[in-house]
């Protein structure tokens, strides 16, 4: 990586010079060639009818236009936007009552904090095919356990209505993703001085004051993060609707990448797929921009 | 402060009360906590546990809570399953990973040294180019990436897809190695340089001992999200060799293969679970560094 002293004739500062750009570079052509590059090419694809193989033809924003009439991409739209403030909540309820809970540290703390923690490392995909199994109406645990307590009069297809299926995928996304936010609003709360909640004590302040006036303005950035990462991730879902729902019942749980994956990858309309990905990240860059406007203004 | 007026019907002092209240606010903690636990680890032990009934048992309607008797055959019919066996597909998720681990390795600690140690024309804007790579989440430029990937003949290789996977962990992995090596004190490196060192060696020789956990926890991350990565796998493997193992488990519930096997299915779900599993829970330390260090600390 570094030169030899003798064959250029260049100074100490030039030739460290030299050498950051070498170390560097690498990194730089990686990022270039599968993230700019591609990144740019999305947008030129999303002015083309481009299929798979064959001819490629400008077309400028027809396939823009085109997506105001797609009933399915409203559709997908209106589904994502619904499934993402459905599952915030849950994650962030639960989430920060996990916190609080292993917060101090008590003996074998630790270990409830992994527990907590377990299902983030395991995939979605793998942990999409544990639930979809554990929901089946003929040899699903859920339904055993129901049937057996008398809770229901007769085994339910869960994931066979577009209500129950989204319920029952929110669980498990929840199962799947709580603890990261966990971890988070911890790391939040854990930076709270004692002092603070101690002093408002001897104001005799109760639970809920303590949590509105000193716990909750105290971790806005944590918060701020944890939200902007999930309410991403909730918008970006793909895999637990194409392995539990496969779409269905009636394509009612088809998101947003999902329709964007069947366009560009199993119709191969590439062109068109571009043009959703690139309304998609539009979408993306507001929400995070929203996110950290809302949460940081009073700062 | 609620409790004084039940303090002087029971005779009890102020001290004892709060004394038991603390004592039973702590059990009930630890109740709560004990049962939701058992709630998180519940659907991981039951796939375990169905994944060593017998098949017969595994498939059946309705299902046995607990195994009439322990048995591996799942496994062994996971071994033969569908075109060649799951064997090939752990093999095809262990080297994608392996290569995007050693790929990720290599080019975040050459590249964070370079980003903390050296100043060079054009610095900064490359490292926020870098960084800013993720803010655009990978699911918006899949096409682009295919129709590339297509055009020089990788799709379809475990390569192809590593190489994918190495791009997608680099901002990560740039941002955690450049914070390691700003960590390390300047005079180190400075008394080796005028002894003649050459910036690789110096690095290799010296510098990769002192960064050694900020590369634990890129390989980590790097692993896990490889071999747990979905999407991007279905769409570059189009060929049934070529499926990673998440992959080819959904083939099995799509019943690809003939009638859904929910036995070999919850076999294939442990195996996968596995070394991520394995992996966190040895090097959980590291993990959460990357966690805070990677998320908190921007």
């Amino acid at each position: 990586m570094s030169i030899p002293p003798n064959t250029l004739n260049l100074s100490w500062t030039q030739r460290r010079k030299l050498t950051g750009l070498l170390f560097v570079l690498p990194t730089v052509a990686f990022v270039t060639v599968f993230f700019i590059i591609p990144l740019l090419m999305t947008v030129y694809m999303s002015f083309h009818d481009w299929p798979l193989f064959g001819e490629r033809a400008f077309t400028g924003l027809k396939n823009y236009s085109e997506l105001g009439k797609d009933r399915q991409y409203l559709k997908s739209l209106d589904f994502t936007f619904r499934y993402t403030l459905l599952v915030t909540p849950p994650i962030f309820a639960l989430g920060f009552i996990l916190a609080s809970l292993v917060r101090r540290n008590l003996r074998f703390i630790g270990i409830f904090r992994t527990i907590f923690f377990l299902p983030v490392v395991i995939g979605l995909g793998v942990s999409s095919l544990l639930w979809v199994w554990m929901l089946d109406d003929r040899i699903g645990i859920f339904n055993k356990i129901l049937l057996d307590l008398n809770l229901v009069p007769k085994a339910q297809l869960f994931l066979g209505r577009p209500n129950t299926a989204m319920n029952v995928i929110i669980l498990s996304v929840v199962w799947k993703t709580v603890g990261f936010t966990m971890i988070l609003l911890l790391a939040g709360l854990q930076a709270i001085p004692d002092e603070l909640y101690e002093s408002a004590e001897v104001d005799g302040a109760g639970y809920f004051r303590k949590l509105f006036y000193i716990t909750l303005p105290l971790m806005r950035r944590f918060i701020a993060l944890a939200l902007i990462l999930s309410v991403i991730g909730s918008v970006l879902a793909f895999d637990q609707f194409y392995i539990m729902t496969r779409g269905g019942p009636r394509n009612s749980t088809i998101s947003i990448v999902y329709w964007i994956f069947n366009n560009s990858f199993t119709y191969f309309k590439m062109g068109y797929g571009s043009a959703m990905s690139i309304v998609l990240l539009g979408i993306l860059v507001a929400l995070t921009g929203a996110q950290f406007y809302v949460l940081r203004e009073r700062e | 402060m609620r409790s004084t007026a039940a303090s002087a019907h029971r005779g009890l002092t102020q001290q004892q009360i709060r004394h038991w209240r603390r004592r039973a606010l702590l059990a009930l903690r630890y109740i709560i906590l004990i049962v939701l636990a058992l709630l998180f680890v519940f659907p991981i032990a039951w796939s375990f546990i169905n994944s060593i009934k017998l098949p017969a048992e595994a498939m059946a309607v309705p299902p046995t809570y607990l195994p009439s008797q322990i048995a591996l055959e799942n496994y062994v019919e996971l071994t033969t399953y569908g075109k060649i066996g799951v064997a090939q597909h752990v093999y095809n998720s262990a080297v994608v990973a392996l290569i995007t681990v050693a790929g990720s390795i290599v080019l975040s600690t050459l590249g964070g040294y370079g980003f903390a140690r050296f100043n060079f024309p054009g610095k900064n804007f490359l490292f926020i180019l870098v960084l800013s790579t993720l803010m655009i989440p990978f699911q918006s430029i899949l096409i682009p990436l295919f129709v590339m990937i297509v055009q020089v003949d990788l799709h379809n290789t475990l390569f192809g897809l590593a190489l994918v996977y190495i791009t997608f962990q680099l901002p990560f992995g740039i941002f955690l190695m450049r914070n390691s090596f700003l960590a390390v004190p300047l005079e180190i490196e400075e008394s080796a340089l005028l002894d003649g060192c050459s910036s690789l060696s110096l690095l290799y020789r010296l510098m990769l001992r002192l960064v050694l956990p900020g590369v634990v926890t890129v390989a980590i991350y790097a692993f896990i999200n490889s071999w747990n990565e979905f999407l991007a796998a279905l769409i570059f493997m189009t060929d049934q060799d070529n499926f990673t193992l998440p992959v080819f488990l959904t083939t099995i519930r799509y019943g690809i293969w003939g009638e859904v096997d929910w036995g070999a299915l919850q076999a294939g779900v442990i195996v996968s679970i596995i070394p991520s599993l394995g992996i966190f829970l040895l090097l959980q330390r590291y993990y959460m560094d990357g966690l805070m260090g990677g998320a908190v600390k921007n």
